[in-house]
């Protein structure tokens, strides 16, 4: 049943990304052109999706289990170091690079493109270079 | 700065962002997860048998996506300037960084965010940061 819902979700959530013009690098890198011709598209796909987030989760706060009995598990770190920087400046630099994030390249890739195909390869293998240095 | 009318989608791109506020709505109301594509992706390796099926189930929701809307309409549009080795570099900045960061675009951006968590924020205004910056030297002074 979690199987099922997650499938649902996660086309929902694919859904979302074509509609919002996410899956379109070319598309994501003029919202991050502020010095040429912006295209605010982008800063609208989070306002929406911020707002309806946003009621969802003040349910999801104050539910022990979800409703279908998995563990209610809402991230509880606050702390801001290093890693959340770096990181962060990392994927930033990446995403400016190809108008990628992780999200729009499934669905990219779903859509039979062959350079998603690749981002997403190497995106893959930055998930093993972490794992392979972080798993303890 | 000007601002492109041209391709400015406003009610899609609105309407899009709230469909996916109500995928990361359902995500944790009805799986008690979050919906971050990298930790979901990411958390595959390393993750306990009974903790792989939904996140591989999300993933080809992710995939089936596309096939799905081809199905009722035209496939929309999608170009990719990137070259091979941009690509190849980007991925390998995308994967290594989410991961280190906790979360991407969705996991930070969107659900951390509408949680009002301080950590998401100083990560979503990094990563916007160095995507305005990457663009800036890629176009304006590379001259790409």
């Amino acid at each position: 049943m979690l199987a099922f819902s997650a499938f649902a979700i996660g086309l929902l959530f694919g859904g979302g990304l074509l509609l919002a013009g996410m899956a379109n690098p070319a598309k994501v890198r003029g919202f991050l052109d502020l010095a040429g011709n912006w295209d605010p598209s982008l800063a609208l796909v989070m306002a929406g999706a911020i707002a309806v987030a946003f009621v969802g989760f003040k349910f999801a706060k104050r539910m022990p289990s979800s409703l279908l009995h998995a563990l209610m598990q809402l991230p509880g770190k606050r702390q801001i170091d290093k890693r959340l920087l770096v990181g962060s400046l990392a994927f930033g630099t990446g995403w400016g690079l190809a108008g990628f994030c992780p999200g729009p390249a499934f669905v990219a890739l779903g859509g039979g493109s062959m350079k998603a195909l690749i981002f997403t390869l190497a995106m893959l293998a930055g998930f093993a270079i972490h794992w392979g240095i972080e798993r303890k | 700065m000007a601002i492109d009318w041209t391709n400015f989608t406003p009610w899609s791109s609105l309407t899009g962002g709230m469909l996916l506020g109500v995928a990361a709505a359902m995500l944790a109301l009805l799986n008690g997860r979050i919906a971050g594509i990298s930790g979901i992706a990411g958390g595959l390796l390393g993750a306990k048998s009974g903790d792989k099926g939904w996140r591989l189930a999300f993933i080809g929701g992710l995939l089936a996506a596309p096939v799905a809307w081809t199905l009722f309409s035209a496939a929309p549009a999608s170009k990719i300037d990137a070259t091979i080795p941009e690509l190849i570099i980007a991925g390998l900045l995308v994967g290594v960084g989410t991961r280190y960061a906790g979360g991407c675009t969705s996991g930070h951006g969107v659900c951390g965010l509408a949680r009002l968590s301080g950590r998401s924020l100083v990560a979503t205004l990094t990563f916007m940061a160095a995507g305005f910056a990457t663009v800036f030297i890629s176009r304006h002074l590379a001259g790409q």
